[in-house]
């Protein structure tokens, strides 16, 4: 019985008893370097938790991602190819700051199309009334 | 043609109430495949996970062999649904490496003791950093890799027994 609750406790909570990484939770020396690092982190997804990004995720993937990060800041890599390196791996899916390309780009240009039609619209209405 | 005009701004608005409706039932967690598919294994060298067996390096995945790469860990509850099929795995001839994500050698020895050994090597990944470099999002994973060390296939969650056939199929493929 007590096996049996503990392999429930196990379900519950997957997590490994191993610490954090060193650099999830401790940040670079370098401000500069920090700064860098935590404005890339905010714009990564955390990939078990989905909805977040790794900066603001507690999870334990997501805090060997931070640390991913900044190992390679520290390294002297670029947040561009960091972020690359990542969508390389996992697909664009992972980055909250999409590339303007085929895909994303009626998101961007349906609004603006939009926003054209109204005033088109507007301006034919005034022009009547006048 | 006129009264058409009038509609559209509410059939577009009814329209987009549908998108929204449609996304927020959709069930959440969605499986993230990796995109190294047909790539070579990115450079590692692991310590081993524990004391009895040899850690794993990507040039172990040079010699000619297509092999299995099971990414697991002893904390990892379907790590223990998928244990006979990675055994069934291994008695057909499948040659099966591990990376052991955030564990301890005791785990790992008391994992393998209570559900069988059907790994060669054991590579100890204490940070996740193969996990991320291979594109796995979490455990139990496993990967098909050629003789060549391209990764061939990837096999997300626990391996079933209807997924045992398949698996061989893929290292058959990669030979």
């Amino acid at each position: 019985m007590t096996t049996c609750i503990c392999a429930l406790g196990v379900q519950a909570h997957a997590d490994s008893s191993l610490p954090p990484a060193p650099l999830s939770y401790t940040q670079l020396p370098d401000p500069k370097q920090e700064a860098q690092a935590k404005a890339l982190m905010e714009s990564l997804r955390c990939l078990v938790c989905q909805g977040q990004s790794i900066a603001d995720s507690d999870a334990e993937m997501a805090g060997d991602m931070r640390a991913l990060v900044r190992q390679k800041i520290a390294a002297g890599e670029s947040p561009d190819q960091i972020r690359t390196w990542l969508v390389d791996r996992y697909g664009k899916w992972v980055s909250y700051d999409p590339p303007f390309d085929a895909m994303t780009a009626p998101l961007w240009i349906l609004p603006l199309l939009l926003v054209g039609i109204g005033i088109w619209l507007a301006c034919g209405r005034f022009r009547r009334r006048r | 043609m006129k009264r058409l005009i009038l509609w559209t701004p509410l059939v577009v608005f009814v329209l987009f109430l549908i998108v929204f409706a449609v996304g927020i039932k959709k069930p959440e967690g969605r499986i993230i495949s990796s995109h190294m598919i047909g790539k070579p294994l990115p450079r590692f060298a692991l310590e081993p996970g524990m004391a009895a067996q040899p850690g794993l390096a990507s040039i172990d995945f040079r010699d000619g062999t297509p092999k299995l790469l099971n990414v697991f860990a002893s904390w990892c509850v379907p790590c223990v649904a998928e244990a006979p099929q990675l055994m069934q795995l291994k008695q057909a001839g499948a040659t099966i490496e591990a990376v052991a994500i955030r564990d301890r050698p005791e785990d790992i020895t008391d994992f393998l003791k209570r559900y069988g050994n059907p790994y060669q090597r054991i590579g100890s990944d204490p940070t996740s950093s193969l996990q991320i470099a291979l594109g796995s999002s979490g455990v139990p994973e496993t990967f098909v890799i050629d003789g060549k060390g391209f990764i061939r296939h990837q096999h997300i969650g626990d391996i079933r027994p209807e997924n045992v056939p398949e698996l061989l199929a893929e290292l058959e493929k990669a030979r």
